[in-house]
């Protein structure tokens, strides 16, 4: 029988497995209690003020939706760009764009002064806006997404593959888009005020999806027992290392363009000079943690081994929220230009940089976004056939020579076989 | 005043501008009553509001406007400088190289193009046709993006419950608000409160009325003087214009 990469459900039945529902839960759990506590007392509970009004909810959130489009790059590299090595590891990143998705907009909503108008944000529309747009942008992805999905998982949908996912891959670039200029609207902000701003949030977004893709998939395989090729990983982390450097390139662009134009010299100033906090992490957690440590790993030897492959697409994800940190709450700390070349001040902080510390349910609403995307990936590869039994270097090219085909072929019915060879191949590892 | 005018318009009346009256230049309270709106009538693109601030006649110490304000709408705060609600501030100005100062108020500027308005998903943010920002308390979300787009901090996030509300004003936890230009005054055909109590017991720097109206108070001091916007160089047209900046 010619070789075939199969998927089957994790069998999730492990000790372990039921332990890290468990713990996904609590996170979820705390996530949701520190939003209600938020909203039952206010916000002034958090952080947040009337100077730095949108917290570290939304460095989590913004993070999250970004890395969600990310997370669909390689569903799309093998389906748009007709790698088909990727071909076996699409069904999760379309899973993991839509759990993210779904983790970033929750953190999102439950950090709205009001989240119980939801419905009022679903029915009243200022077409003006980018966040209405953004509405539309966000459920649209999750359909499109879930409809690739089935024309990977099911045999009537194996068709309309290669239209749906150039669609998907459409739609995830106008989404990053979308999401970019969330900021690059804000023309009065002089940190946001930059057209490069959209784009340079689509090459973050391949950045941060990548490296959470990376881990999900450590993790799973390692957790199941399933072979993982050394090939496949390091195509993957090769990847992410050029993501990185791209990432580098647009923030080092965005800066010395910035630094150009007199207006915004005091902004740029402030992040990559005296700004404290911002600057301190915009150098040692943005650059440094996010691009340049995680580059020298996967580059280096080091990029042979597991542990390191895993520890840079953690570095990239811990740079991403520093960036997001800088980006988001850096660029309202600094203070709006009122009277250009005056100094001014005011009992509303006019003038000055605003403080800001994140609290605590902020944080926990924050990580409660990103466990409720985990929580929903480790139900649904229990539930559903996401993830290839086998990933062995020498399957995968068998694979991606035969024109990829049986792939992406997850239907029970495919094999007439059934069950039966799977279920003889799973030595008691799953989960 | 001419002739013509008078005919179309009638002095203000009430105690409050009676005791102002003697204070402050002729003018000063001439109010449109012709144009107040009764209810359910739409506000009319017949008018635009706006707000003349003589900076000349402002003084740091004064704080007339603030404290009006406060007591008109309601937002006096809870002693959290951080999170407690602004709708009008006096903000100093100082020039580094001259060391000259300023002092003047500065609220929501009620623009013509204004930004919250552009970004509000839910269009709780909205511009009456009589140039009038308001924000809709009943429709807002609280997601603060009007916040992040208002280039002058205009806008105020209600960070706890609120108490003593005026039935004119309401606020609600969870929403943001800002300046209203005493939408409820003027629909009444009165002058917002900061105008009022700047002219009985500050320095009578606030002029407001009709911008479209030629014969205005406020469009003759244009005329005469100019005024200019805050950061003119965004192009938002604002209703509040400031003389002597
Ligand atoms: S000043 Fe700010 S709040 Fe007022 S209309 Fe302009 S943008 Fe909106
Ligand atoms: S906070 Fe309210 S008024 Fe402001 S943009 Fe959001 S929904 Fe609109």
């Amino acid at each position: 029988m010619k070789p075939h990469v199969h998927f089957r459900e994790i069998e999730g039945r492990s000790p372990g497995y039921y332990a890290l529902l468990g713990f996904l839960g609590l996170l979820v759990l705390a996530g949701l209690v520190s939003a209600l506590y938020m909203e039952i007392e206010g916000h002034w509970v958090t952080g947040m003020s009337n100077q730095v009004v949108w917290g570290t909810p939304h460095v989590f959130a913004v993070f999250l939706i970004v890395a969600a489009s990310g997370a669909l790059n390689v569903a799309s590299i093998a389906s748009v760009f007709g790698r088909l090595h990727y071909k076996p590891l699409a069904p999760l990143s379309g899973l993991l764009a839509i759990a993210l998705l779904v983790g970033g907009l929750s953190v999102l909503v439950l950090d709205l002064g009001r989240p119980d108008r939801l419905i009022v944000a679903m029915t009243h529309y200022n077409f003006k806006s980018i966040f209405a747009w953004n509405i539309f942008l966000y459920t649209g992805f999750m359909a499109i997404v879930a409809a690739y999905l089935w024309t990977m998982m099911d045999r009537m949908g194996r068709p309309y593959g290669k239209p749906v996912g150039l669609l998907a891959f459409v739609w995830r670039l106008v989404l990053t888009t979308g999401t970019g200029s969330i900021f690059g609207w804000l023309v009065a902000r002089q940190a946001y005020d930059a057209a490069i701003m959209a784009p340079m949030f689509i090459v973050f977004s391949f950045a941060y999806g990548l490296a959470i893709f990376l881990l999900v998939l450590l993790a799973a395989y390692r957790w199941t027992g399933r072979p993982l090729g050394d090939g496949l990983l390091r195509r993957l982390k090769n990847l992410l290392g050029i993501f990185a450097a791209a990432s580098l390139y647009f923030v080092a662009i965005f800066h010395l363009t910035n630094l150009y134009a007199a207006e915004h010299a005091g902004v740029e100033r402030f992040i990559l000079l005296d700004g404290g906090v911002y600057t301190a992490l915009f150098w040692g957690g943005q650059v440094l943690v996010g691009y340049l440590l995680p580059m020298a790993i996967v580059f280096s030897g080091l990029g042979r081994s597991r542990g390191w492959i895993a520890t840079a697409a953690a570095l990239v994800v811990i740079g991403g929220l520093a960036q997001m940190y800088v980006t988001i709450i850096g660029g309202q700390a600094y203070p709006l230009i009122l009277f250009p070349g005056k100094e001014v001040s005011s009992s509303f902080f006019d003038g000055v940089v605003a403080d800001y510390a994140p609290s605590l349910p902020e944080v926990l609403l924050g990580v409660g976004g990103i466990a409720i995307a985990l929580l929903g990936v480790a139900v649904a590869v229990r539930v559903l056939r996401f993830l290839p039994e086998d990933l062995r270097d020498e399957l995968v090219e068998a694979q991606a020579a035969a024109g990829g085909e049986g792939g992406s072929g997850t239907a029970g019915g495919e094999r007439p076989g059934g069950a039966a060879p799977e279920a003889a191949a799973a030595p008691g590892s799953a989960g | 005043m001419s002739a013509t005018d008078t005919s179309r318009r009638r002095f203000l009346t009430g105690a409050a501008a009676a005791a102002a009256g003697l204070a402050v230049a002729p003018g000063v309270f001439l109010m449109p009553l012709a144009q107040a709106r009764r209810a359910g009538e739409p506000a009319s693109s017949d008018v635009r509001w706006g707000l003349l601030v003589d900076t000349t006649r402002c003084s740091d110490g004064c704080d007339a406007c603030v404290r009006a304000c406060k007591e008109e709408n309601g937002w006096e705060g809870v002693g959290r400088p951080r999170t407690d609600a602004q709708w009008i501030r006096k903000v100093k100005v100082r020039d580094p190289r001259t060391g000259h100062t300023q002092s003047l108020p500065l609220m929501c500027q009620h623009c013509k193009h204004p930004p919250c308005v552009d970004v509000c998903p839910t269009a709780a943010s909205m511009k009456r046709a009589d140039g009038i920002v308001l924000v809709d308390k009943h429709v807002c979300i609280g997601c603060r993006y009007c916040m992040m787009a208002c280039p002058y901090k205009a806008r105020s996030f209600i960070h706890e419950d609120v108490h003593d509300q005026r039935a004119h004003a309401p606020r609600g936890k969870g929403t943001v608000e800002s300046c209203t230009l005493c939408v409820h005054r003027v629909d009444a055909g009165r002058v917002p409160a900061c105008v009022e109590a700047c002219a009985a017991e500050g320095g009578g720097a606030l002029v407001f009325g009709d911008l479209k109206d030629p014969s205005s108070e406020i469009s003759r001091r244009l005329a005469a003087h100019g005024a200019e916007e805050i950061r003119a160089d965004l192009g938002l047209d604002t209703g509040v214009r400031y003389y002597g900046i």
